[in-house]
């Protein structure tokens, strides 16, 4: 689904990764983890095309269509069928609840901006299912009751939820979440990995996720790469990291 | 999955207050036209000309967060293509005593509507050809861009003898404006404003003023949303320029000055920012009270004492209820509706 080949990133002298290799198999659920600082984002921006990597290529595979995705503009890549979710929550926060969700469906629209203004029938009854599915989206993640709301007024978890039924709503393939289970309490993190189970059969998804919550980490991914100082220190399933001494020293410290 | 409330029903997109605004201003429209004495008149008309204007300030600003400085320089193509295609040949000759005008444009003369149009067409072709280069650029370098662009094609008018008459202006343009016509195109361009806002796009465009980031991520083609919205803008202020043109029926390079562009962000921020009927209002508000207010700048008599008048009182005045406003409103100011 996704290969990323040697890929370094450097901001001036600064290296946030270091000849970073992974590859993603189509209906995994992988994670990422690491020390903070280690450059787990920096992957996810390079990945989403917010970054243009210093070397390296990124390669993402539908379908058995391998195609390049070095260096393409974040809306292309979207389109392509990769979306994310942000650390510190990008919500369009002025703007309603369903706005939000129904916002993430636009870059599908087929209707020309022209059919829009004039509310031909073959507009309205586009945005009649993109609302639809907006709807189907807010009450899957459980929003359906604050969908006149603020996407502001929003309680931090419910504005993570939002966030990705938005990012859901652009039908990507590979859902990247930046550390969906953040600020959430035991229970809510268990509530978080179900969900995430769930979304991923439902709509036939491969998520790469970023989480310091090691019980989410351990309980839903089949295979996590462990980042420390941009470098890649171990891969493989959660009982072989566990066991690894480089991530152990890497989080712990080491004398 | 199919439930009841999942269920979406065809919705109205027009709402209650929009509808009872035009309806208000319709009549007062036709009241004000059969009426009213001259001087109303002209001020209503101008009403018509600065609701379309600040409107299309609102779509750049107010909806997309794209800072642009640029409409005077948009009104500007606006006005002079609708004065050159209006003029008639015979009128032409006279204007342009010093150079002829280009020979393609000595005989062309439209009927007013192909004209105006012309003039928003004309507007939005340079909108789009300035918006390419200049929409990479953001907040206030955005700003100082459009307002170079602006002052670029005052000068531009101020020298292009055998096309514009240079510094002399254009006079004798057809006096086609009247309340109706003003306002019937102001109407248009509150129905497209809420149409386009309250569509797939015009949502778009505010996820753009609201977070770039979220928004390219989320699959929107930020420079091409940009584009499209700086054009729509362009082409209105075109039209808002042309209509000015025939209001008047003289025009030079030195109306379209930043002021210009400074009255209209006047009604934008009063209006609301991204708020549509504030916008509304607060054109007609501001353009009433711009008359108004005009015994500010003539010498006052106030029986015991005499002030002297001192030109631009009025805009001093205006100052500072923008900066009233902006300080006791900050907060209100970026509602919606």
């Amino acid at each position: 689904m996704l290969k990323i080949e040697n890929m370094t990133m450097r901001f001036g002298g600064v290296i946030a990764a270091n000849k970073f290799n992974a590859h993603i198999k189509k209906g995994q659920i992988a994670g990422l983890i690491g020390p903070n600082g280690a450059g787990k984002t920096t992957i996810f921006n390079v990945i989403s095309g917010v970054y243009k990597p210093t070397e390296g290529r990124v390669k993402f595979n539908l379908d058995g269509k391998e195609e390049d995705i070095t260096g393409m503009r974040p809306d292309e890549i979207a389109k392509l069928g990769i979306c994310r979710t942000f650390q510190n929550i990008r919500l369009f926060k002025d703007m309603s609840v369903l706005d939000n969700v129904f916002i993430g469906n636009h870059l599908r629209i087929k209707s020309k901006v022209f059919s829009s203004l004039l509310r031909t029938p073959g507009y309205r009854k586009e945005e009649k299912e993109m609302l639809e599915k907006s709807l189907y989206l807010l009450d899957r993640v459980g929003l359906l009751e604050e969908k006149d709301e603020k996407a502001h007024s929003l309680p931090y978890g419910k504005q993570r939820r939002l966030e990705i039924a938005r990012a859901l709503a652009t039908e990507p393939r590979l859902l990247l979440l930046d550390e969906p289970a953040a600020g959430m309490n035991p229970q809510e993190s268990n509530e978080l990995m179900d969900f995430i189970l769930n979304i991923k059969e439902e709509f036939d998804l491969t998520v790469f996720l970023i989480e310091h919550h090691m019980d989410v980490v351990m309980g839903i991914c089949e295979e996590i790469f462990v980042l420390d100082h941009g470098q890649l220190i171990a891969q493989g399933d959660p009982e072989a990291i566990q066991k690894d001494q480089r991530v152990i020293e890497a989080y712990l410290g080491v004398e | 999955m199919t439930e009841d409330r999942l269920k979406v029903e065809d919705r109205k997109v027009l709402d209650k207050n929009t509808l009872i605004l035009i309806g208000i201003l319709l009549v007062l429209a036709i009241i004000v036209n059969y009426f009213a004495n001259d001087h109303i008149r002209t001020i209503a008309n101008l009403c018509g000309i600065y609701v379309i204007l600040g409107l299309s300030m609102q779509l750049i600003n107010g909806f997309t967060g794209l800072f642009s400085l640029g409409h005077a320089g948009f009104m500007a193509i606006g006005a002079y293509t609708v004065a050159i295609l209006t003029i008639s040949p015979e009128n032409k000759a006279m204007n342009f005593f010093l150079e002829p005008i280009v020979p393609f444009l000595a005989d062309v003369q439209l009927s007013f509507l192909p004209a105006l149009i012309m003039g928003g067409i004309i507007a939005a072709i340079f909108g789009f050809l300035i918006g390419a280069p200049v929409l990479r650029l953001t907040d206030d370098y955005l700003a100082i861009a459009t307002l170079g662009f602006a002052e670029i094609i005052r000068v531009v008018f101020t020298n292009t003898q055998s096309l514009t008459n240079g510094a002399l202006g254009l006079k004798a343009i057809p006096k086609y404006s009247s309340i109706l016509w003003s306002w019937i195109i102001a109407f248009l361009t509150i129905l497209f404003m809420v149409f386009l806002t309250e569509g797939s796009y015009g949502k778009a465009f505010k996820s753009i003023k609201e977070d770039e980031i979220a928004a390219r991520s989320m699959g929107i083609n930020l420079f091409k949303h940009k584009v499209m919205s700086f054009t729509f803008s362009s082409f209105l202020a075109g039209i808002g320029g042309g209509l000015m043109a025939v209001h008047l029926g003289t025009i030079d390079p030195n109306m379209f000055r930043i002021a210009l562009t400074f009255n209209i962000i006047l009604i934008m921020v009063l209006g609301g920012i991204g708020n549509i009927n504030g916008t509304v209002i607060s054109a007609i508000v501001v353009t009433a009270a711009m008359e108004i207010l005009r015994f500010l700048d003539s010498s006052i008599n106030l029986g015991f004492i005499r002030l002297p008048g001192i030109p631009g009182m009025r805009m001093v005045i205006f100052a500072i209820i923008l900066m009233l406003v902006v300080i006791l409103r900050k907060d209100r100011l970026m509602e919606e509706n």
